[in-house]
């Protein structure tokens, strides 16, 4: 659990202050993924620093799992603390093993232990230990060495994550491997985690939480469904963009539209299908996609095991403004 | 042909004073490292110090070495020291001063920001940050600042002979004085053979460090 009450940064200077950080104030959940999002400037980068004490807090205070990080021992709070920087930052005169195991090292574990969390760590983010363990940083295409910030910052299974654009500088494709992966890691591993992004699709995507900023202001924060759904000004309605029903399409798969939709259930099938089908669990916009493509304007949509449970069309949209999330995970 | 007949029949006393002054800089820059370094990184972390320092260092350097020698000289007599060995010593020290400190100053404030920041954020005290990350990342540049100083001071430690300090300065002074040119040109030519060779040796030294070290970064 992390905690911002009244959080307030500002750097003085000599001829000018600049109020980085403007009275913010919200909590993350044990286990939730947080996003920062905002244009450049706004502050994510030094909120998301003011936790692990890199920059000091002006006013208010930091709560992490319930103590105040002003009453704790720095050195003890930044090595609790993963950090993943904003262009990885790997230390380049250490093997990569090394990198590794800054943090455990210091932690004082013994040799095995650490090669055990080495291999294992490099596995998870994909590169093989044997081939990759004894390299420098700079023998590592950058998306590799963004996944080594990564596994260092997990070294030590820190129950805290500060992450500033991990996925930052990647082409789309690497990106979009990562971002799976990382889900599909975070899903065994419940950290709390901060995440800092300017991309709307990826906080949407990662998020639990997203927190939108403006020059240090939090203008909203709330699931990617309520900020899409309900942006609560003009700002978070511009950030967002005017296609936030589409990018809504994401969060939501066949299935849940399925659940609520009467009319779903009443289009009649036929046994022979020529048209196109879709996975039940595909997400919304997928499913429009293939929908717009359709000559008849129908797709059969078929559950894991092939079995066909009906056909979808382009009026069963109708009912999606009324289709959150949250509601769904109840029905379910 | 005068010099190779001087040489043949005083190698044994060239060799002597080429160790001695060996031994001149080695300690000179020696006592340079042990302090110039720490020196060094001290005002790296202090950026108000560091001009100041800097500036000192340079104004130093351009004091031209008789006349820092000269200056030397009533000062050590306070302590009946005023000829020999320590003058010279401390002259020298100060002289291989400058390069050491500047370079050092400059390896440890060129090291990535992002990288310190990791550093910092991950949970490494000040003297694990140092002796983990920035040192190895600075050490090709403060090697280099150790290579010029050597260099500066064997030239300079060469002139130091005439305050009584010995070492192959010895044979130029003396052969001015006594108008003898073969010993002049040994001397000179073995205090440049000297400085010459001990470069290329730490050239080839520091090229097998720093292609571990330095390049990726
Ligand atoms: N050390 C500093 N001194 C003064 N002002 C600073 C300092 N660091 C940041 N700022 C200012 O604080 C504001 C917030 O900066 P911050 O780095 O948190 O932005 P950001 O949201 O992370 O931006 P980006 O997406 O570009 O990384 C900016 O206006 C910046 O100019
Ligand atoms: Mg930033």
């Amino acid at each position: 659990m992390i905690e911002f009450q009244n959080a307030t940064k500002v750097y003085e200077s000599v001829d000018k202050s600049v109020t980085a950080v403007n009275n913010i104030n919200f909590h993350v959940e044990p286990g939730e993924i947080c996003v920062f999002l905002g244009p450049s400037g706004c502050g994510k980068t030094t909120l998301l620093r003011m936790v692990n004490r890199l920059i000091p807090i002006t006013r208010g205070s930091i709560e992490v799992e319930g103590k105040n990080i002003n009453s704790m021992d720095i050195i003890k709070l930044r090595r609790s603390i993963g950090y993943v920087i904003q262009h990885n930052g790997l230390f380049p005169n250490m093997t990569i093993e090394d990198n590794i195991n800054v943090v455990p090292k210091m932690l004082g574990w013994d040799q095995n232990r650490m090669k055990k969390r080495c291999s294992e760590l490099m596995e998870m983010m994909g590169l093989d230990p044997g081939q990759f363990q004894k390299r420098y940083p700079f023998e590592l295409s950058g998306g590799q060495q963004q996944r080594i910030g990564i596994a260092r910052a997990l070294a030590a299974d820190p129950p805290v994550m500060l992450m500033d654009e991990p996925f930052g500088a990647l082409d789309p494709i690497i990106r979009d491997h990562l971002q799976n992966e990382f889900l599909r890691i975070q899903k065994e591993m419940k950290k709390t985690i901060l995440f800092v992004s300017h991309d709307i699709d990826e906080a949407i995507k990662l998020g639990d939480k997203v927190a939108i900023f403006d020059t240090g202001e939090l203008m909203q924060i709330g699931t990617p469904d309520e900020i899409l759904s309900n942006p609560k000004n003009d700002f978070v309605r511009d950030f967002v963009g005017d296609d936030r029903a589409l990018k809504r399409l994401t969060l939501l798969k066949v299935r849940d539209l399925m659940v609520l939709s009467d009319g779903f259930r009443k289009h009649r099938l036929n046994n022979e299908w020529h048209g196109q089908v879709i996975s039940v669990n595909e997400n919304l916009k997928t499913a429009l996609s293939h929908l717009l493509s359709a000559p008849n304007g129908e797709v059969c949509v078929v559950d894991d095991h092939n079995k066909k449970l009906g056909v979808l069309c382009v009026s069963d949209f109708n009912l999606f403004t009324e289709v959150h999330p949250k509601d769904i995970s109840i029905v379910r | 042909m005068e010099i190779l007949e001087f040489v043949q029949t005083n190698w044994l006393e060239i060799l002597q004073m080429t160790l001695e002054h060996i031994e001149l800089v080695g300690l000179a820059v020696g006592i340079a490292i042990i302090t110039g370094v720490p020196f060094g990184i001290y005002i790296s972390q202090r950026e108000s110090l560091a001009n100041l320092v800097l500036a000192v260092a340079g104004i130093i350097m351009t004091i031209p070495s008789i006349a820092l020698f000269g200056i030397m000289i009533p000062i050590f007599s306070l302590i009946n020291q005023g000829i020999g060995y320590l003058p010279a010593i401390v002259a020298l020290i100060l002289y291989s001063q400058l390069p050491i400190i500047r370079n050092t100053y400059i390896a440890i404030k060129n090291v990535d920001p992002n990288v310190r920041d990791a550093a910092i954020g991950m949970g490494m005290t000040t003297f694990q940050r140092l002796i983990k990350v920035e040192l190895p990342l600075a050490f090709p540049v403060i090697m280099a600042g150790v290579r010029m100083a050597i260099v500066l001071t064997i030239g300079i430690g060469a002139i130091a002979a005439y305050i009584g300090a010995g070492g192959l300065g010895g044979y130029i002074a003396r052969g001015i004085s006594t108008s003898y040119a073969a010993m002049i040109q040994v001397g000179a030519i073995s205090v440049s053979t000297l400085a010459i060779s001990i470069d290329v040796l730490l050239g080839k030294f520091q090229k097998r460090f720093s292609s571990r070290e330095s390049i990726k970064s």
